[in-house]
């Protein structure tokens, strides 16, 4: 147990960034500074947890418990493992990115910043969270913040798609909470680990017969649904996507990349940290189900990008499509009784994680740098010939296209294909219908760069200004990163073997 | 110590009283300065007694021939409580800086009306306990009939006639039990030690509990309350939603529920599903909750929309002390604390912070004008306090209403369900009201008067009291047990022997 709090600072710290933005002089420059420079301690303070975290193991480490409500056995309850660690280093790396993609803030810029920061230690929270209580807390905290920063700085539907983001996601939260306070009532536990290993354990059915009348099978499948509700209204999973290409759209764009990159990981890694633990039997009895809905996830996702012309509108359902192949994982592995093939999918899984929250965060920062040049457009139709006039930005593109299809040598390759490999063996139909995505992704990837960048130039985009020096310099680190991890996945897979193996273990 | 918060409040109203009215300044900052006193008292007295067990302050004979005395004792509920009379007493004169007409009778009347709040939370004497709540019945009217705004003295005379009626039910059943105990006295560890026969609880427990219930806002006797507050200024509306609907609910369970336990018990008969006192009073709370809720949401009146949550959280509290669990009595007496924070937090950004700047308090007109960017810090304070108000975790309204639910659902897990769909319909209320005052379109108007009309600045007053009530409802979020533990050990007092019976 570590006796120093680090990962309470790392929450903490964009907190007291948020104040110290809001108190500052309210000027775009000084606050977006002020945000990078919190931003970068944050995402400094992640690798230094990476580094010291013994991977190995790939147990709960840099543990804080402290009692909170010992009336409602609410405790104050942080570790992280190799999931929770990654994803805290891809938040603060998203952030990041977000802020430092910010340039455009016309009104208000100290509360937006304040707002992105409150957003980030939002994340930082529900990442490390072992507790349900403080898990919620943070989770509720990081949709207001998204809510006002899609309603004050979006584009002209901005409305419609805040309230709709807030209503859904609020739907699911509720859900969500209600399981929980069902399983409080039956166990008298909010803290999951417990949780988790009273359902190992076979207690949960025990528990819940003892304490509500009638089947409690049945009372535990709806416990599932609930909890199920509120992450698939998250990732999202179809049918629960309808909030998402209007928020997406209608955020601006380097909050779309926080929506992206890292608000929608919330979702995969409450799949991962709580459904699968401690649901693993009730997924396992609606298996067909969650699978196949994840393969219309996977599939009809694509294809609906493939409609699309609007480049953002096309991103987000790309987006949900990539996250369509960690829930096809995650559910696969359930009740598994091969390990090999569990920890493939669920290492691809936490990979893909990772991955796509990079090459997502770069197409749309690329998008919003299109945007700025283009005075606002963004439709697939408005471009043409790019190649010839803005070629490093055609390149980059090019880059964090082909990666985000899945080329082998780029980051994302690896992920989808541990996915497959372990998916195939565990859940083998589901899986080849899902490889139609992977084919549907690779020509609409294709489609948009040829449309964009390729064939007949536009008289207006002549004098299109290519990557200025600094832009440069802020990209070449992200492109960087996904050859290198497309060379050298070990760098990830290596954080989340130890947790992988416990995780598949704990399943079985 | 914590008798001079009583001390206190009535001097200086007097002393206020006697100060011509064209010195506001000094009458300001002279009531500012008592209430901070009395506040302060409070929370070193709570902070100094960790255990919350109860202490007695005063005990001295007061009527000898009837065996009354003044009896001033705390409990781990009483410091709760009087915290929450200190913060609105000081939040409410900071948000009443502006008053301009007939200022010292204004404050003579706010700090008499604090004072006999006190005296009610801390009173251990059942005829001494009567005595302050209708002491605190007569500046609400003033205040109300004098300063108010819509429908005054409509308003006022309503809540004097409700809050009479109440009090007259009160007082009959105080007489009985006086004369059917002869000799036990009106101290309250001396009545809830010799408790009545069983059948003669039967019928004191219901009149008492109504007649205090009929303030605590309980349906559906609630109509007085949203009338009441719209009519009030903020001030007023702050301390009545915040803490004389308090004065109720504490009454009910101080003396109706603790003097009274056997009522609580099964009749032998059935109604329906109904089949004791505590089933009546557990039914007509959790209606209260979500037709409150139901009410605030159709509302066109910002204003009543808060009036209207006002008896939908109080509904929360009755709910929670017919739990009879140690978890949902104790989240009761916390959603107190909780609403009466946010209730005058709600109160003071419709009156104080929209209503004496925009004229206007209905939410068409109000959608109209932009507020968001007009208005940037109410808008970001009432975000707050909704979400706070919504129930979100963090704040101190979740883990009230937490408990109440948990605390629920072992005796009424159907009418619990309801609860939580009387929290949804919070959340649509609050969202709905949020949405239609602050983030309406600005419509841009032809008239340029409007069309250049600058709002007066946010004064420093109404940012100190803000921040001092946003302040408390994080701290009551965050830290909980702070209050709860103290709360707890109130309950486990023999005091509670007679209700408690094993439960907790």
């Amino acid at each position: 147990m570590s006796s120093f709090p680090l990962l309470s600072i790392l929450i903490a710290l964009p907190v007291v960034g948020a104040i110290v933005v809001l108190l500052a002089p309210r000027k775009a420059n000084v606050a977006r500074g002020i945000a990078l420079g919190f931003g970068t301690l944050g995402l400094i303070l992640a690798g230094l947890l990476w580094h010291s975290y013994d991977a190995a193991a790939g147990t709960l480490q840099f543990v804080e418990r402290a009692a909170w409500i010992p009336s409602l056995a609410i405790e104050y309850h942080l570790a992280v493992d190799g999931f929770s660690l990654l994803l805290l280093v891809l938040s603060a790396l998203v952030t990041l990115i977000s802020i430092v993609a910010s340039t455009q803030v016309k009104s208000r810029p100290s509360l937006y910043f304040a707002l992105v920061l409150l957003l980030e230690a939002g994340l930082f929270g529900t990442f490390t969270a072992l507790n349900f209580f403080h898990w919620f807390l943070f989770w509720e905290l990081s949709l207001i913040p998204a809510f006002f920063l899609i309603r004050l700085w979006g584009g002209p539907k901005r409305e419609a798609a805040a309230t709709q983001f807030f209503v859904y996601t609020m739907v699911g939260s509720v859900t969500l909470l209600l399981s929980f306070l069902a399983l409080y009532l039956a166990t008298g536990t909010f803290d999951f680990s417990a949780l988790a290993q009273m359902a190992q354990q076979g207690m949960l059915l025990p528990a819940i017969a003892a304490h509500f009348s009638g089947n409690s099978s049945s009372w535990l499948l709806l416990i599932f649904w609930g909890s199920f509700l509120g992450f698939a209204v998250k990732i999202p999973i179809i049918p629960f996507h309808t909030w998402l290409p209007e928020a997406y759209t209608e955020a601006p764009t380097a909050i779309t990349i926080l929506l992206t990159g890292a608000l929608s990981k919330m979702g995969v890694y409450g799949l991962l940290r709580i459904v699968l633990p401690i649901f693993s039997e009730q997924i396992r009895w609606m298996q067909p189900l969650l699978l196949w809905l994840a393969v219309l996830t996977i599939v009809s996702a694509a294809a609906a990008a493939f409609a699309q012309r609007d480049l953002k509108r096309i991103l987000a359902y790309s987006s949900i499509n990539h996250l369509g192949y960690c829930v096809l994982a995650i559910f696969a592995v359930a009740g598994s009784t091969k390990p090999i093939e569990s920890s493939a999918a669920l290492s691809g899984a936490a990979l893909q994680l990772f991955n796509h929250g990079v090459t997502a965060s770069l197409l749309f920062w690329l998008v919003a740098l299109l945007e700025q040049r283009s005075g606002g457009k963004r439709s697939i139709n408005d471009f043409g010939g790019l190649r010839a006039t803005v070629p490093a930005f055609a390149a980059i593109f090019g880059i964090a296209a082909f990666s985000s299809l899945g080329l082998p040598g780029l980051n994302g390759f690896i992920g989808e294909f541990l996915i497959f490999k372990g998916s195939f063996a565990l859940a083998t139909w589901p899986s080849s219908i899902a490889v139609l995505g992977l084919f549907i992704t690779a020509v609409l990837y294709l489609t948009v760069v040829q449309k964009v960048f390729t064939g007949p130039t536009q008289e207006r985009w002549n004098g299109m200004a290519d990557l200025s020096g600094r832009e440069r310099i802020w990209i070449a680190p992200l492109v960087l990163l996904m050859f290198v991890l497309g060379i050298f996945p070990q760098l990830v897979l290596g954080l989340v073997n130890g947790s992988v193996s416990l995780l598949v273990g704990q399943i079985r | 110590m914590l008798a001079w918060t009583v001390y206190i409040s009535f001097v200086a109203a007097a002393l206020v009283l006697l100060v011509p009215p064209r010195y506001t300044s000094a009458i300001r900052w002279f009531a500012l300065l008592s209430a901070v006193g009395g506040f302060a008292i409070s929370l070193v007295a709570m902070i100094a007694n960790p255990a919350g067990a109860p202490v007695t302050l005063v005990d001295v004979p007061w009527i000898p021939s009837i065996g009354a005395h003044y009896w001033l004792s705390a409990d781990g509920i009483s410091f709760a409580l009087c915290a929450l009379t200190g913060l609105a007493a000081t939040t409410g004169i900071l948000f009443s800086w502006n008053i301009e007409h007939r200022v010292n009778e204004y404050f003579a009347l706010f700090l008499a009306l604090i004072g006999g709040v006190y005296g009610v939370f801390l009173a251990n004497d059942v005829l001494l306990l009567f005595f302050f709540y209708e002491i605190a019945i007569v500046p609400k009217y003033f205040l109300i009939s004098i300063w108010g705004s819509t429908n005054r003295e409509y308003g006022a005379m309503k809540l004097a006639i409700y809050s009479f009626v109440g009090s007259a039910m009160v007082l009959f059943g105080i007489l009985s039990t006086y004369m059917l105990t002869s000799g036990v006295g009106f101290g309250l560890p001396d009545l809830a030690r010799h408790a009545l026969p069983h059948a003669q609880q039967m019928w004191i427990f219901p009149l008492i509990f109504l007649g205090f219930g009929i303030l605590a806002g309980l349906w559906p006797f609630h109509t007085w309350a949203p009338t009441g507050h719209v009519a009030a200024p903020t001030a007023a509306s702050m301390l009545l939603a915040g803490v004389v609907m308090k004065l109720g609910a504490y009454g009910c369970l101080r003396i109706a529920m603790a003097l009274y336990p056997a009522a609580l018990e099964p009749w032998g008969f059935h109604i329906g599903w109904i089949s004791s006192w505590r089933d009546v009073f557990a039914l007509l709370a959790v209606i209260g909750i979500v037709y409150g809720a139901a009410v605030a949401l159709v509302q066109q009146d910002f204003k009543f929309v808060i009036g209207y949550s006002s008896v939908s959280h109080m509904g929360f509290v009755i709910f929670g002390l017919m739990t009879l669990t140690g978890i949902g009595l104790d989240g009761a007496v916390l959603q107190m604390v909780s609403h009466g924070i946010l209730a005058g937090l709600l109160f003071a950004v419709v009156g104080r912070m929209i209503y004496e700047r925009t004229h206007t308090r209905m939410l068409p007109d109000l959608e109209g004008m932009g507020l968001a960017s007009r208005l940037p810090f109410a808008t970001v304070i009432f975000v707050l306090a909704g979400m706070a108000s919504m129930g979100l975790p963090g704040f101190s309204g979740f883990v009230s209403e937490l408990q109440i639910i948990v605390g629920g659902w072992s005796s009424y897990p159907w009418l619990t369900v309801a609860v939580g769909i009387g929290i949804v319909i919070g959340i649509a209320y609050t969202w709905r009201v949020m949405q239609r005052a602050f983030f309406g379109e600005q419509i841009v108007s032809i008239d340029r008067q409007t069309e250049k009309h600058e709002f007066l600045p946010i004064t420093w007053p109404e940012k100190a009291g803000s921040f001092l009530l946003l302040a408390a409802t994080l701290l009551v979020g965050l830290f909980p047990s702070f209050l709860l533990t103290r709360i707890a050990t109130a309950f486990a007092s023999p005091f509670f022997d007679g209700l408690r019976q094993g439960r907790w």
